[in-house]
C-alpha cells in the first residue's frame, strides 16, 4: 500500500523551509523520489509536516487511569497531530523501577495508537534521596530521567545522580524551580498577584534553580534538559550557558507561550499551572527565545486533572492543563501573528525533541519513518472541551477561537486519525 | 440607582457612584441606630446565613445585628473544622446551603477567591466578609463612611495605611476604594510586609513612619498577625513597635486634626500605643465599629432590592 500526498506544502524543519511538492508514504516510510502510488490525496493549500514529538506528557497510568489512560492519551495525541508522546514518571506510583517501567511500556505498546517513550524517575519515588537503577531502566528503554516537579534539594545527591547519569550518557530532565521560594505559591509575584491576594513566587526562583543546575551540569558533564523556561531572566542565563558549550537544552510549555497571568482573571483554576503563568513581557520574551533558538522545544506539558481537583478555591486546586489536542492550533497562533515561521514551529515541536532524544522522526527526509501529519493551518473553530478525546477536559482553551486543524495523522505510515 | 450588583464580592468591581449610593444609604441607618427603636422590616421574611470558615467575633456579630435590625431571619454557621474535616468541598457545602433557600449569604473564607467560587454556585446574593488576602469590601466601606463623617469629604485626602500591607485584605480593599475616590494614598511598613510591585498601584511607599505620616489627614493602622511576629518577616515585636508602632511622637508628624483608625482587633503595644487607641480626640476606632453595622445594613438592603427587582423581571 502506498499513498501520495499531492501538491502539499511540505514543512522541512531540518532545511528551515517550506516547499510545495509531493510525498509518498510507502511501507511505513517516506518516499520523496518515486511518486507512483496506489492512492492519492490532493493536499493543495494544506501543510504536510513531521508529526509532533511531545516531551513531558502525563498519562495517569498506573494509579489514576480515570484521568487519562494510554488508550485515551493515544487518541487525543493522534487527533492533535502528536505522533510520539514522551511520558512523565510522576504518576501516582512513580516509574522508578524496571518493574513499573515494564508495566507502562507494555501498556503503551498495547493500548496507545501513537509512538510512546517513557521517562523514568531519577531518584526513588521521586523523593530526592536515593538514585534509581538508571542502568537497568536505561536498558529497559527509559529515554530520559527526571523527578519532574519534585526538584532535588540536596546538592550532594543531585550531583551524584548527574555524575552517574553522565557516565551512562543518558539525558536528565530538570524542572528549574527553587523550592524554598516557590513552596505554596500559586501565582507569579507582581501587581496581579497582589490584587488577587494569592501567595506568589518571584520568577527569580526559576533563575536560581537554573543557575544551580547549570553549575552541577558543568561539574558532572551531564546531558541536561530544562523542562520549562518561562521568564526573561532565566533566558539570559540559559543563553550564556549554551554559549559556554554545556550540553544543555531547554523547553517551554505551549500554555506559557499562549497566556499570561491576567488570563487567570477571577480565579480560573484551569489556568493554574506549574510554574505559574508569567507576565506578558515574559511571555513575549519566551516566544523570542524560541525564535532565536535559545529555547529548543515546545511541549504541551499535558497534565490531566479531574473536575473535583479543579473545582476548588484557587490555592487548593490542582495545577496543570491538558494540551495534546490543542498544542498545534495554539502554536499556530504564533504563526498567524507572524511571531514564528512555520519551519521554526516544527523545529520546536518535532525535530528538536526528536534529535535531543535520539529519535529518527522529526523530518520529511526520504526513507525516514512516516510519522507525519496533514493539517489546514487556517481553518477556524471554537474549541469545545467536551469534544476532546482526553478523559478529563481541563483545558484553558475552552471556548477560545483557534485556527488550524489536523486533517490526518500517520504513525509509521499508518493512518491513525482523519477528519 | 448605581449599585445594581447581585453580590458584593469586592471593591474592585464597584463604580464610584455605587460606593456613594451605599454610603448615603448607610448614613440613614447610622441615624436609625442611635434611636431606641432600631428596627425596620425591609428584609422581613428573608433568610440570611452567615457562613464563617474562619474565626470571627466582630464581623460576624456586626452582620448578625445588621440582619436582625432589618428584620431578616439570621442564622450563624461556624464551618471551620466540621464539614471541611469530613472532606466536603466548598462547592458541595455551597450547594447544600443553597438547597435551604437562603436569600443572603455572608461568607468569610481563609482562601482568596473562595467567596467568588461559592457565589457562582448559589442562587442568592453573596456578601464577601473577607476572603484570604484578597478583599474585605464591607470593612473598606465602613472605613470610608467613618472618614467621610470625620473629615466631611472622601476625596483629596492624604491617607496613610500602615503596617502589614502584604497579608491584609483590609489594605487591598481600602487601597481600591480610596483610590477610586481620588485620594492620595501612602503605604508605610517594613519592606518584608509590602506586596511585590506595589508602586504600580499609584501609591507612595514609605518604609519610615516619620516621613510617611507627614501631613496626612488619616492614619489607618493594620493588625499585625501573630504568626508574622516571630523573626520571619520582622526581627522582633519590640523593634516593630519602635519603628512602626503608632505613638504620639510619630503621630505628631501628621496633621493636627488627623484621625486614627484600626480595623480591630488591636494589638496594643505592637502596632498601636494603647493611649492613642483610647484618645477620643484622635481615635475613631469605636466609630468604625458603629459604622460597620450601618454599612452592612445598607448593603443588605440594596442587595435585596437588586435581588427582588431581578425576581420581578423574571416573573413579568
Amino acid at each position: 500500500m502506498s499513498l501520495l500526498l499531492k501538491n502539499a506544502l511540505l514543512v522541512e524543519p531540518d532545511l528551515n523551509k517550506v516547499v510545495e511538492g509531493n510525498l509518498v508514504i510507502r511501507n511505513g516510510l517516506i518516499d520523496r523520489k518515486d511518486f507512483a502510488a496506489d492512492n492519492e490525496i490532493d493536499c493543495t493549500g494544506k501543510f504536510v509536516a513531521p508529526g509532533i514529538v511531545d516531551l513531558g506528557v502525563k498519562v495517569c497510568e498506573p494509579g489514576d487511569s480515570h484521568k487519562e489512560s494510554y488508550e485515551s492519551a493515544g487518541k487525543a495525541a493522534a487527533a492533535g497531530g502528536v505522533t510520539t508522546i514522551i511520558t512523565r514518571p510522576d504518576t501516582k506510583t512513580a516509574i522508578d523501577t524496571p518493574e513499573t517501567f515494564d508495566f507502562v511500556k507494555k501498556k503503551g505498546n498495547e493500548d496507545c495508537i501513537v509512538n510512546v517513550f517513557h521517562i523514568a524517575a531519577l531518584t526513588k519515588d521521586r523523593k530526592g534521596r536515593e538514585i534509581c537503577e538508571i542502568g537497568m531502566l536505561s536498558e529497559a528503554g527509559a529515554i530520559a530521567f527526571s523527578d519532574c516537579d519534585n526538584v532535588i534539594q540536596d546538592n550532594k545527591i543531585f550531583s551524584r545522580a548527574l555524575k552517574y547519569a553522565s557516565a551512562l550518557n543518558v539525558l536528565v530532565i530538570g524542572h528549574p524551580q527553587e523550592r524554598s521560594l516557590s513552596q505554596g505559591a500559586v501565582l507569579t509575584s507582581g501587581k496581579f498577584a497582589t490584587l488577587r491576594g494569592l501567595p506568589s513566587v518571584s520568577p527569580v526562583a526559576e533563575r536560581i534553580a537554573l543557575e544551580r543546575d547549570l553549575a552541577l551540569v558543568e561539574m558532572t558533564n551531564a546531558r541536561y534538559h530544562f523542562d520549562q523556561i518561562t521568564n526573561m531572566n532565566s533566558i539570559e542565563v540559559l543563553k550564556r550557558a549554551k554559549k559556554s558549550g554545556l550540553d544543555v537544552s531547554a523547553g517551554t510549555s505551549i500554555h506559557h507561550l499562549s497566556f499570561n497571568e491576567l488570563d487567570i482573571a477571577d480565579y480560573k483554576t484551569f489556568f493554574k499551572l506549574k510554574p505559574p503563568l508569567r507576565s506578558e513581557k515574559d511571555r513575549l520574551a519566551t516566544i523570542e527565545a524560541v525564535r532565536d533558538g535559545t529555547i529548543d522545544i515546545i511541549s504541551s506539558m499535558h497534565t490531566p486533572q479531574d473536575e473535583e481537583s479543579k473545582r476548588l478555591p484557587f490555592e487548593d486546586a490542582a495545577s496543570g492543563a491538558i494540551g495534546l489536542e490543542t498544542i498545534l492550533p495554539a502554536v499556530l497562533r504564533l504563526y498567524h501573528s507572524k511571531q514564528l515561521e512555520m519551519y521554526q514551529i516544527f523545529n520546536a515541536i518535532s525535530l528538536n525533541p526528536a534529535k535531543r532524544l535520539g529519535l529518527a522522526s522529526g523530518t520529511l527526509k526520504h526513507k525516514n519513518v512516516a510519522d507525519l501529519i496533514v493539517f489546514d493551518a487556517d481553518k477556524p473553530f471554537i474549541l469545545n472541551r467536551e469534544l476532546l478525546h482526553s478523559k478529563v477536559k481541563n483545558t484553558p482553551f475552552d471556548g477560545q477561537k483557534l485556527q488550524g486543524r489536523v486533517l490526518r495523522t500517520f504513525v509509521k505510515g499508518k493512518e491513525v486519525f482523519s477528519i | 440607582m448605581s449599585f445594581t450588583q447581585k453580590h458584593l464580592l469586592g471593591i474592585e468591581g464597584l463604580a464610584q457612584s455605587a460606593i456613594l449610593e451605599i454610603l448615603d444609604k448607610a448614613e440613614k441607618y447610622a441615624d436609625l441606630n442611635l434611636k431606641t427603636h432600631k428596627r425596620v422590616d425591609v428584609l422581613a421574611g428573608l433568610t440570611q446565613i452567615n457562613m464563617f470558615f474562619e474565626n470571627s467575633t466582630r464581623t460576624q456579630a456586626s452582620f448578625e445585628l445588621a440582619g436582625k435590625r432589618l428584620g431578616a431571619d439570621v442564622m450563624n454557621m461556624q464551618v471551620h473544622g466540621s464539614s471541611i474535616k469530613k472532606g466536603e468541598t466548598l462547592v458541595d457545602t455551597a450547594l447544600t446551603l443553597n438547597a435551604m433557600r437562603p436569600d443572603l449569604l455572608v461568607v468569610r473564607h481563609p482562601h482568596s477567591g473562595a467567596v467568588d467560587l461559592l457565589s457562582q454556585k448559589v442562587n442568592c446574593s453573596v456578601i464577601n466578609a473577607g476572603d484570604g488576602q484578597h478583599e474585605h469590601p464591607t470593612q473598606a466601606l465602613l472605613d470610608a463612611l467613618t472618614i467621610r463623617r470625620a473629615k466631611g469629604r472622601l476625596h483629596r485626602l492624604n491617607i496613610a495605611i500602615c503596617g502589614d500591607i502584604a497579608h491584609s485584605r483590609v489594605a487591598r480593599s481600602n487601597l481600591l476604594l480610596l483610590g477610586k475616590m481620588e485620594n492620595r494614598i501612602r503605604l508605610i511598613g517594613p519592606p518584608t510586609l509590602m506586596p511585590s510591585q506595589i508602586s504600580e498601584f499609584g501609591v507612595e511607599v514609605y518604609h519610615d513612619m516619620h516621613a510617611g505620616l507627614r501631613d496626612v489627614d488619616v492614619v489607618m493602622m493594620l493588625r499585625l498577625q501573630k504568626e508574622r511576629m516571630d523573626g520571619g518577616f520582622i526581627p522582633s515585636v519590640r523593634e516593630y513597635f519602635q519603628r512602626y508602632g503608632l505613638d504620639y511622637k510619630k503621630l505628631s508628624h501628621a496633621k493636627d486634626d488627623a484621625i486614627v483608625m484600626h480595623p480591630g482587633p488591636m494589638n496594643r503595644g505592637v502596632e498601636i500605643d494603647g493611649d492613642i487607641a483610647d484618645d477620643v480626640t484622635r481615635s475613631v476606632i469605636q466609630e468604625q465599629v458603629e459604622m460597620g453595622v450601618a454599612v452592612r445594613m445598607a448593603i443588605m438592603e440594596l442587595l435585596s432590592r437588586n435581588y427582588s427587582n431581578k425576581q420581578k423581571k423574571l416573573l413579568s
